[in-house]
């Protein structure tokens, strides 16, 4: 177990986690104390002595399913039957599937159903599992399934998502959801639902879905393990941090993600810039309110207080790159910008392509800065001539229209890869705005090791920036905007 | 807990507050606090260990109410330490008290005029007695001598260097007050931190932590909750309850509806005498569990919208 444990410990270190040698000594200690056939509290010890931090769960999930997968084959009567009550309806069918799953897992029988199902019987006892909520049916359903469509391939290297992913399809959830949906309104006492009705049943049956899809996954990790083992899959299924991933190439279930992860980072970040600004520096003593104090010790000013400093907070100009490959990038920077908005005097904003357009409006008033960042994509104008990223005009165009607003009070950041399609560079506008600026920033949301390669011209920026930035996670974006207010 | 108080160096503070997981989280049904495997786990595992329980999640999910409860089951006693900005020392620990402390050099001083009075060093002993001394929450809940539960409230809102302050208390129930020396607890008391999560708190805090993360209940979950806290409500509406608040947190709303709205909104429909909510009733008494224009507006529309009318 200790072992087990200690592997499991170092997979979280690789996931990102910060793990420390108190916290696993703790976790061995919890484990002591609980029953190990339970696999629940099993996983809510670990997670209460490794994990610190919601936002470290999904790595500390994936890797928990993975290390301490139900495994079958051994045990036929122990672990399984103690499971908690979720799993402890199932037992019969868990039971039943064991028997026959031994090996391959190809043929599968009991559980009332014969060897070679029928796509149409598979489907029909989906819905019937859906229909009940029955965790045990769902879970045979699952494994079969799985038998049937995965066509899983043994000891290939993958973390199992294809899989996942041609099961699924076969099954085709959606019809299956429609079809529920159409049980219910016929079962409807009325004759039909009223929207509220229909629109909880569905949400209803989504959980019933969402909770089979689990079952399935659960089941090819199950089986991945089985074939590989623990530590290689943990590997092929390991999923960085949120504020870890890469912005740039995020898939759209990391950019859905990432967007969860923003509004409790943007307001953790404007929490602790107001408390800096308070408690930073402090400012003159303050004599009338020190003697007004000091009645209380007979005139002895024991306490003294300090006026409150007020140091003058800078404004921003956010000039982004929004054409494709950037995009997601300048859209989490607008909204972390703004979510801390009111540490700046003014925030105004500027997106391009190779046209320019102030998109300041779009914000103001506006409470929660995602729309507003929704907005700018369908209404700012930002096409000069065709769409491809021209830098030099956007930035002459910015030079022309607002560069006689700069002042030395204004901070000027600068979004993008510099890729420039071979324009002229306009780099001269920089030069300019340096002069006049406080800070110019450029904030580049490549790897450092691919600036300057191809049509990447950011070197000839960096000569008038102040700094340029590597920008690629939330972590350094996070970093970066924090140290500018 | 004997092995995890022999371990700190304590005094052997009794038995274990709780046989089992079982029966911890029966207890905890007893007073009204249906807790989750997690819940239970984490619960049970702090008193076996001896550690304090950090608890973390969205507002109104029964972070505070479970120290409360656990208080309750145990029979011990609620010590709770409300944390906010610029809490310091004094007003979590201890502080002297000056104005008895000037008082008592005072006394000495006219008493001098008769005879001999205390002689410096013998004052001194006597200011910084504990006669002087006056208790604050954390000092409180480690000299009592009955079992307490302490909870301190909104850790976030302190700043990080305050947070310093609770260090020592976590991991070695002590208190180091420099003129009296080291106060050692004679009962571990049960430690439960609320946290809402504003800022990220320190590592050697966490590290010092059971963590525990409670997010809103599933819905079998939340509707026994509301059918043991709501007294008159019928299994139906319970059960329409829970489901459209579901439905409700799958939206994207600026704030989603907490379990103790929920309870409000089941109460106030058990008040109003509704059966089962149709579609004007919810939109009638949604503004209970929503609390931004734009969120009912939202949740009108996606909800309820056609068929109110």
């Amino acid at each position: 177990m200790l072992d087990l444990l200690s592997g499991f410990v170092t997979e979280l270190r690789r996931s990102g986690l910060p793990v420390s040698l108190t916290e696993h000594l703790d976790a061995a200690e919890a484990v002591k104390h609980i029953p190990l056939e339970d696999r629940e509290a099993l996983k809510y010890a670990l997670a209460a002595t490794l994990v610190k931090s919601s936002a470290h769960w999904r790595a500390f999930e994936t890797a928990f399913e993975v290390f301490f997968a139900v495994r079958t084959g051994r045990s036929e009567t122990g672990a399984e039957g103690d499971e908690g009550d979720e799993e402890g309806a199932d037992s019969e069918g868990e039971q039943a599937g064991q028997s026959g799953m031994q090996g391959q897992g190809r043929s599968w029988k009991g559980g009332g159903s014969g060897e070679g199902m029928t796509p149409e019987e598979l489907a029909e006892l989906l819905f019937k599992s859906l229909i009940s909520a029955d965790a045990g049916l769902m879970n045979v359903v699952a494994r079969n399934a799985v038998d049937r469509y995965a066509g899983m391939e043994p000891g290939r290297p993958v973390g199992g998502t294809y899989y996942l992913y041609r099961t699924l399809r076969n099954l085709d959830l959606d019809a299956v959801l429609e079809r529920l949906m159409g049980q219910a309104q016929a079962g409807a006492a009325g004759g039909s639902l009223t929207e509220l009705e229909e629109r909880l049943a569905a949400d209803e049956f989504k959980a019933r879905i969402e909770k089979f899809r689990r079952a399935v996954e659960t089941e090819i990790r199950r089986r991945l393990v089985e074939d590989r083992g623990a530590e290689a899959l943990a590997r092929s299924v390991r999923k960085p941090l949120p504020e870890d991933i890469d912005v740039m190439h995020a898939t759209r279930e990391e950019l859905a993600l990432l967007h969860r992860v923003l509004q409790p980072l943007s307001r953790k970040l404007a929490v602790r810039l107001a408390r800096k600004r308070r408690h930073g520096r402090k400012g003159p003593l303050d004599f009338r309110a020190t003697m007004r104090r000091s009645l209380s010790t007979g005139g002895v000013p024991i306490e003294p207080r300090f006026r409150h400093p007020r140091p003058a907070k800078p404004e921003i100009f956010v000039v982004a790159d929004i054409s494709g490959s950037v995009a997601s990038f300048a859209r989490f920077t607008l909204h972390l910008v703004y979510a801390i908005s009111s540490q700046f005097s003014k925030v105004r904003s500027f997106v391009f392509v190779d046209g320019i357009d102030e998109v300041t409006r779009f914000f103001e008033g506006v409470v929660d800065p995602a729309e507003a960042v929704a907005r700018i994509n369908t209404e700012a104008d930002v096409i000069w001539v065709d769409g491809h990223s021209d830098y030099g005009h956007a930035l002459s165009e910015f030079h022309r229209r607002w560069g006689d607003q700069v002042t030395s009070r204004s901070s000027i950041m600068v979004l993008g890869d510099a890729r420039n399609n071979y324009h002229a560079s306009g780099s001269w506008v920089l030069e300019d705005l340096q002069a006049k600026a406080r800070h110019v920033y450029w904030l580049n949301p490549e790897p450092r090791d691919y600036w300057g390669s191809g049509d990447s011209i950011v070197g000839e920026y960096a000569a008038h920036c102040d700094d340029v930035v590597e920008c690629r996670t939330l972590r350094q974006l996070e970093h970066f905007v924090g140290n500018l207010a | 807990m004997s092995e995890a108080s022999a371990a700190l160096g304590l005094p052997d503070a009794g038995p274990p507050r709780f046989e089992s997981l079982d029966a911890v989280r029966g207890g905890l049904a007893r007073v009204g606090y249906l807790a989750d495997e997690s819940i239970s786990g984490v619960v049970y595992l702090a008193d076996r260990l001896a550690k304090p329980v950090l608890v973390e999640g969205p507002a109104g999910t029964g972070k505070t109410q479970l120290a409360k409860s656990v208080a309750e089951l145990t029979g011990a006693r609620l010590i709770r330490l409300q944390c906010y900005e610029g809490l310091d020392e004094s007003k979590a620990l201890y502080e002297w008290n000056y104005r008895k402390q000037l008082l008592r050099i005072q006394a000495g001083e006219h008493g001098k005029a008769e005879e001999e009075g205390p002689s410096w060093a013998e004052l001194e002993e006597d200011i910084f007695s504990e006669d002087f001394l006056l208790t604050r929450p954390l000092l409180e809940a480690i000299r009592a001598t009955e079992p307490v539960v302490l909870l301190v409230d909104e850790v976030d809102r302190v700043e990080l260097e305050t947070e310093a302050l609770l260090l020592e208390i976590l991991s070695e129930y002590q208190v180091s007050i420099p003129e009296l020396g080291t106060v050692r607890a004679s009962q571990l008391p049960m430690v439960f931190l609320t946290s809402n999560n504003t800022r990220e708190l320190s590592e050697a805090l966490k590290r010092r932590c059971l963590y525990l993360h409670i997010d809103y209940p599933d819905l079998d979950r939340e509707r026994e909750i509301v059918r043991t806290k709501v007294p008159g409500i019928t299994e139906e509406l319970a059960d329409q309850v829970a489901r459209i608040v579901r439905s409700l947190r799958t939206l994207e709303l600026r704030k989603a509806p907490s379990v103790s709205e929920t309870l409000d909104w089941a109460r106030t429909l058990v008040l109003l005498g509704v059966q089962t909510i149709d579609a004007a009733g919810a939109k009638d008494t949604l503004h209970i569990l929503l609390k931004y224009q734009a969120d009912i507006e939202r949740a009108t529309k996606e909800l309820l919208s056609a068929s109110s009318g």
